[in-house]
């Protein structure tokens, strides 16, 4: 029983929230003195309103997925990482500096190569930030933030000197992947093979995380990391290779970045891929399945203010007003959970719920 | 906050009459009349930067007022996926015709993918970056000489100079930003050879922090005259004024912000091309690829002096500018030495702005202090 009204709670918490960010938005927006009802209309039609806006909607989604899986796995770990954007660009520099060292192979085989070299190099970098705080104390939020400003630096000096193709005159570049290395369309439709990625890394960490003794063991050192080194967990492992698997993901989202949009690394990579992840983990409550959903509504949002902007002249800090209120939303219904006259509402339909002092 | 009130009026009605079904097969191209033009422009970043995207905006603002023109906006769009599909969307969902994507960084792929895949929509990127037989035929770009700027900003701050000693803040080290320094230096060293020039490179396009930090850096060295080439020089003209010393503009028109400070500025005036390309694309020409222009063409104009400006520096600059309007006046002119005292143009050779080799230019000229 109560499994299941958890599971009700997860569901209806964060859809309240998104609605009621919803209602709050359309109220901003009509004292701006737009009307509210057109806002929404658009909102609706921008992000999932046809074959188009949900393409659009997908594919803006998929970096996302891989980033806020930087985030989540190792918060489950008990680690508070905000350095995917970081992580997302060594990524990008690995898949497309490969070539520079050894030539791989033409076709799909040397894309995984590449891609391989993207989820190794991300995975190392949050690692760095794990073992800091496992061996040297450093907190790993703030080192892996510091962390993602060193990336940048390196970043930009890799694409501007050493790796710069000579011919990249304005617009400093790597040299291009080679054509057959890139990732194209999922068939005919507009959304490249990305998506599958997304969609297949937090498939594949939810199973992790809830279905393996190794997954359940993060958990557990996530959840109290006293107990676990008393049961004999190792910790120090367990969290570092939650880090290597959150980086990984980032890693492979610079990686896809590369091979499936820019082609070559440069400084339009640094778009912030990394910073929303943490947004998208965070609405997700750092659950591996949950971020799907949470990341295509993101994406929906961004496919919608798009459309805001073009059909009514609407900045573009509208749709950014419209994320702070779906994030507080959110933080305050995690707020809400299971207090605010909930056990009430509960009794309405579950006559034979536990009494209030029967809950953890 | 431009509102579109005949779509306010078309949403309303469909929700009326039909619904939300309706709504969804009714907006987009059937709207339009087919007499008129739907046009779009995408920016990087803000449309009222004081910069690089308020000097786009204010082209897309001025074609809004000619009839028959319905011009769709996109502001803070970063050079990634978002930008295709913004492209993507103003065709499919809007209708739109021409495209104007302002970014530099938009071209190559961005621009060139979404141009091959939607051959009767016309693109107008701003940069230079299209060339003939590489790129699609339905794409096309447009730029301005405003080094012609940068050289009237340096003969101006050449005569405010009191210090003798200029500065440059700028993005990166790439040969667009690398022309300006040398124009800007050369102005000024035409009023006093003795005059340098400080550059500082802050890395990116904008980084309001770091500009604010490089002009305080400079104005503590002596410093009395700025400025840059970033993409909104809000912060440096304001850092520079509370600092009470000098500033040229770039880009757009920033004497609002310091009329006390504001001497004279390198401004884009993109109605130019601007309008060359839709009048091409509702006459149904053929798409302009490739055009360029300045002072003399109306690509860049400069900002009206300020009240300090002396009569001098006033005459000097005006003759300089009636000399390049009437395409007199060759910046890059022999003999021309770099900072490291390697000569970069012979003497005798004088470049034209059309001129090849001054599209890689990788050097500073004598008198910058910095290193590209």
């Amino acid at each position: 029983m109560n499994s299941i009204t958890e599971a009700w709670e997860a569901l209806l918490l964060p859809l309240l929230a998104i609605v009621g960010a919803l209602i709050l938005f359309g109220l901003f927006v009509a004292l701006a003195g737009y009307n509210a009802l057109e806002v929404w209309m658009l909102l609706f039609m921008g992000a999932f309103g046809d074959a188009f806006s949900l393409q659009n909607t997908l594919l803006r989604a998929a970096p996302l997925m891989l980033t806020a899986l930087c985030m989540a796995l190792p918060a489950r770990a008990g680690l508070t990482v905000i350095g995917g954007e970081g992580a997302l660009l060594v990524g990008a520099l690995a898949c497309a500096s490969v070539p520079y060292l050894w030539q791989p192979p033409s076709g799909w085989f040397g894309l995984a190569f590449l891609l391989a070299a993207s989820a190794a190099a991300g995975a190392a970098w949050i690692a760095l930030a794990g073992y800091l705080r496992q061996y040297r104390g450093v907190n790993e939020t703030i080192s892996s933030l510091l962390l993602s400003y060193v990336a940048v630096n390196v970043f930009k000096h890799l694409v501007e000197g050493p790796l710069r193709d000579p011919s990249s005159l304005n617009k400093p570049s790597t040299l291009a992947l080679d054509d057959s290395w890139l990732m194209g369309s999922i068939g005919t439709y507009d959304v490249h093979w990305g998506l599958v990625w997304g969609i297949g890394a937090c498939v594949a960490a939810s199973i992790w995380l809830s279905r393996t003794t190794h997954g359940f063991a993060t958990r557990v050192v996530g959840g109290n990391a006293k107990a676990a080194g008393l049961v004999g967990l190792p910790a120090h492992k367990l969290v570092i290779m939650a880090c290597c698997l959150g980086g990984a993901a980032a890693g492979l989202a610079g990686g896809i970045e590369i091979a499936a949009v820019h082609r070559a690394a440069n400084a339009s990579v640094i778009a912030g891929l990394g910073y929303t992840g943490i947004l998208v983990s965070f609405a997700a409550r750092h659950h591996p399945l949950a971020i799907i959903p949470i990341a295509i509504l993101l994406g929906g949002f961004a496919a919608a203010g798009s459309m805001l902007q073009r059909r009514l002249g609407l900045p573009d800090a509208s749709v950014q007003v419209l994320l702070g209120f779906v994030f507080v939303l959110i933080l305050t219904a995690e707020a809400a959970r299971g207090r605010l006259g909930w056990q009430d509402m509960r009794a309405w339909w579950s006559p034979s719920a536990q009494p209030l002092a029967g809950r953890a | 906050m431009h509102k579109e009130t005949w779509n306010r009026r078309e949403l309303l009605l469909g929700v009326g009459a039909a619904g939300i079904g309706a709504l969804g097969s009714g907006l987009p191209i059937s709207a339009l009349a087919q007499t008129s033009i739907t046009v779009g422009f995408i920016y990087v970043g803000t449309r009222d930067d004081y910069g690089y995207n308020q000097a786009h905006a204010e082209s897309a603002a001025e074609l809004k007022k000619l009839p028959g023109i319905k011009v769709i906006e996109e502001e803070n769009v970063p050079e990634t996926q978002s930008v295709q599909r913004s492209m993507q969307g103003m065709i499919s969902q809007d209708g739109a015709a021409l495209i104007f994507p302002t970014s530099f960084g938009y071209f190559n792929p961005h621009v060139v993918t979404v141009a091959q895949r939607n051959p009767k929509t016309r693109f107008a990127h701003c940069g230079g970056l299209w060339t003939q037989g590489k790129d699609p035929a339905n794409a096309g770009s447009y730029f301005g000489y405003i080094d012609e700027g940068q050289y009237l900003n340096g003969v101006v701050a050449g005569h405010m100079s009191k210090s003798k000693k200029l500065g440059f803040i700028a993005a990166k080290p790439i040969p667009q930003v690398m022309r300006n320094i040398n124009a800007f230096t050369l102005g000024a060293r035409s009023v006093d050879p003795s005059i340098t020039t400080t550059v500082i490179f802050t890395g990116d396009w904008s980084l309001p922090v770091k500009e604010a930090e490089a002009t305080n850096s400079l104005a503590d060295q002596g410093v009395d005259v700025f400025t840059m080439h970033v993409d909104s020089p809000k912060v440096i003209v304001e850092t520079a004024a509370r600092r009470r010393r000098f500033v040229c503009g770039y880009h757009a028109d920033q004497s609002k912000l310091a009329p006390q400070a504001y001497l004279t500025g390198a401004e884009w005036n993109w109605i130019t091309p601007v309008k060359a390309m839709v009048e091409a694309a509702r006459s149904s020409k053929t798409h302009p690829n490739f055009i360029r222009g300045g002072l003399k063409e109306g690509f860049v104009k400069t900002s009206p002096y300020g009240a300090m400006v002396t009569p001098v520096a006033r005459k000097n600059a005006d003759d300089v500018k009636a000399r390049m309007l009437k395409g007199e006046f060759n910046i890059f002119a022999g003999e021309i030495k770099d900072n490291t005292g390697k000569v970069v143009v012979a003497k005798g050779v004088s470049l034209n702005q059309t001129a090849i080799e001054l599209e890689s230019m990788n050097y500073l000229v004598e008198g910058v202090i910095g290193r590209g």
